[in-house]
């Protein structure tokens, strides 16, 4: 673990980053730098594996934390600040620790014509979360709003870590989701 | 509150043909069945690859003129013709030898379309047919397919059908003894709608920021890793395989003279049978969402239609008539876009669709240029004052006057996809929005399609 991570240094002399939360993994694991590395060595520039590290940096640390970036810098031979203004473009690369599920509804508007802004607020009512970057007390939920999941034809939708929930979803249906997720049923995303 | 939808409809999809079992839809064969993506049912039961044996008995160029002749227009949302898209690729001299790559748009992120993930989801192999063949008659020595990063459960299942394709010869080495090497990779997105602008999904390829690049130079002279690329839609390609199928000119008897072939229309938002629908390019609008899609669910008045995705400007009841093909959408001074049809009833209120999505333009711009990054924040800031019934009279004309300084004046197309929609809903429902401001509220408490807490 970094050593900027145990003492908060007060803002104006901590380095630049240094904020940001940390991740309890520090670094990753053989297989991964493997799969990292066999990546980069399917494209004329290795700089090009910046996404599919990250995406696997993210499964390792649970979410991209600084220390995440600093690894597949590392492992890329690319400039830190190259992975750091990736990660932050990008809107599914997690910054901050999300639950076990994270559940991401579509709030856009074919969504929102259906009914989402309900759903959104059945998910805060029965996760008991108010607001996007919190993680329940038992570390299980998390939510955030997401724009067009492309399953417009079935709106209201959601999507939890990467299984898609596209049956018009209600009030029912959430509750049966919910309960999958919470019993280990959860059919993942091998749908 | 809108309450959420409730499940009526059995059907989650409605996949239509276009005609009789005698004249079977070319692009959605088999959706529905889950087992419709193995390579052994592709062949079977939808002529699979006898495209590509076809196109492999012809010269690269042949290949070309076929997808000429049958006068397909992009599916992804210009309606660019492919087959003069695919000719502008430079080819080998005898100096000058090229690696040309071929790039396909999985990044489907246009709100209201899911059509794309139909075609990956049912009929994987027709997507990598038509790769195949649009490799062959580029000459390309490699095709990325560029899937989004939520479809992960998707990519699994692609990457089993390349696997099949594979293992078949189809793709690898000297593809079924043709002496042509093409191979497929999968690369994924990780959530940004800009990533589906064709340079900035270059960028993004190369692992980068998704920012739009300045054309030119265009892909076709310097695209993915400074080679030169052809960038296609997903509909775009899987329809070559039955274009050589077919050939071109059988191809082109389909829909109307310059807008030829089949599309997949993606109808949701206030219909009874939401759902994919094949037809012929030209067919009308109205007859698609009433007698198709059987209208609204509960009977009430339908007052718009977005008639290409969230991109196009929005339609009222006189133009509800108009045949859905790309040059009479655009001569009513819409778009027909990527195909995403979101219909609207009067119990809805128009303002609070237009800050829906202002929302969207000003949190996907990529903000490289200021008048699409800072007029979206913007005109996304007075919708909302409107809506809360703080929005002043000189709101609407300092709206009207934001356009024309962002549309056409940006880097990529996005700034003119958020100026569509504003434009045309402020133009056809300013009552509604003056009412906003006169009684300082929302004529329709129950209508909520905005939250506050993105
Ligand atoms: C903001 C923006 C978003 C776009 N998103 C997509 C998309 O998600 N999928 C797509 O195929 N084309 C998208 N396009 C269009 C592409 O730039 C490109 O024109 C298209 O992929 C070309 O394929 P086609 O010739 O087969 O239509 C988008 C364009 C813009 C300006
Ligand atoms: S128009 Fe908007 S999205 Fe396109 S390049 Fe400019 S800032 Fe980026
Ligand atoms: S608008 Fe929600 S999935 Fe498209």
């Amino acid at each position: 673990m970094s050593s900027s991570s145990s003492s908060p240094v007060s803002s104006s002399t901590s380095a630049p980053g240094t904020r940001l939360p940390v991740s309890s993994v520090s670094s990753l694991s053989p297989e991964a730098v493997k799969e990292i590395l066999d990546f980069a060595g399917k494209f004329p520039d290795r700089l090009a594996a910046t996404l599919p590290a990250l995406h696997i940096a993210q499964r390792e640390f649970g979410f991209v934390s600084l220390e995440a970036m600093k690894a597949v810098a590392n492992v890329l031979g690319i400039p830190e600040g190259h992975v750091y203004g990736v990660a932050s473009f990008y809107s599914m690369y997690q910054k901050h620790p999300v639950g076990a599920f994270h559940i991401q509804v579509c709030t856009n508007i074919s969504c929102a014509l259906n009914g989402a802004v309900a759903l959104l607020d059945l998910v805060k009512k029965k996760t008991g979360i108010s607001k996007r970057g919190e993680v329940s007390a038992d570390g299980l939920w998390s939510f955030e709003e997401v724009e067009c999941l492309a399953s417009c034809g079935s709106a209201p939708c959601l999507q939890i870590n990467h299984d898609i929930y596209d049956e018009f979803v209600n009030e029912k249906e959430l509750d049966r989701i919910l309960d999958a997720c919470r019993s280990g049923q959860y059919r993942g995303w091998a749908k | 509150m809108t309450n959420i939808r409730q499940k009526k409809d059995p059907q989650k999809y409605t996949y239509e043909g276009f005609g009789t079992p005698s004249l079977p839809n070319l692009m959605l064969r088999g959706a529905g069945n889950l087992d419709n993506w193995k390579l052994q049912v592709y062949q079977q039961e939808h002529e699979g690859y006898v495209g590509l044996k076809r196109a492999l008995a012809l010269q690269p160029s042949q290949v070309i003129d076929e997808m000429k002749a049958s006068g397909i227009r992009g599916r992804g949302g210009a309606g660019f013709p492919a087959g003069l898209k695919w000719s502008f690729m430079p080819k080998d001299t005898a100096d000058k030898k090229f690696t040309r790559y071929l790039v396909c748009n999985a990044d489907e992120g246009e709100p209201g379309t899911f059509k794309d993930r139909a075609i990956m989801e049912y009929n994987p192999h027709q997507l990598i047919e038509g790769m195949i063949i649009a490799g062959f008659a580029m000459q390309c020595a490699l095709g990325y397919i560029y899937v989004r990063g939520e479809y992960l459960w998707l990519i699994e299942k692609l990457e089993a059908a390349i696997e099949e394709a594979r293992k078949a010869n189809l793709l690898g080495k000297n593809i079924l003894e043709s002496g042509f090497d093409f191979d497929l990779m999968l690369y994924r997105g990780a959530g940004s709608y800009i990533c589906g602008e064709e340079t900035a999904l270059l960028n993004s390829l190369e692992g980068r920021r998704g920012e739009p690049r300045i054309k030119p130079p265009f892909p076709a002279s310097k695209g993915a890793f400074g080679q030169p690329t052809t960038i296609n839609n997903v509909e775009t390609l899987a329809a070559a395989a039955p274009i050589l199928r077919m050939g071109g000119s059988e191809y082109a008897k389909i829909g109307t003279p310059k807008n030829t072939g089949t599309r997949i229309f993606c109808v949701s938002g206030h219909v009874k049978r939401p759902g994919l629908y094949e037809l012929p390019l030209g067919f009308p609008l109205n007859k698609l969402v009433q007698d198709l899609a059987g209208g609204t669910p509960n009977g009430n008045k339908i007052k718009a239609i977005i008639p290409g995705g969230a991109s196009s400007a929005i339609f009222t009841e006189s133009d509800f008539d108009c045949p859905l093909d790309f040059d009479t959408v655009r001569d009513r001074g819409s778009m027909a876009g990527s195909g995403g049809i979101i219909v609207i009833d009067e119990d809805t209120c128009m303002v609070q669709v237009c800050l829906r999505l202002i929302r969207f333009y000003a949190h996907e711009s990529c903000g490289q240029c200021t008048p699409c990054r800072e007029g979206c924040n913007w005109m996304e800031m007075i919708l909302t004052r409107i809506e809360n019934g703080e929005g002043r009279l000189e709101d609407l004309e300092v709206l009207k006057s934001m356009t024309p300084r962002i549309a056409g004046k940006t880097l990529c197309a996005l700034g003119d996809a958020a100026c569509a929609p504003m434009d045309s809903i402020l133009d056809k429902f300013r009552h509604e929005f003056i009412h906003h401001i006169e009684h300082k509220k929302c004529p329709k408490p129950a209508c909520q399609l905005v939250t506050y807490s993105h």
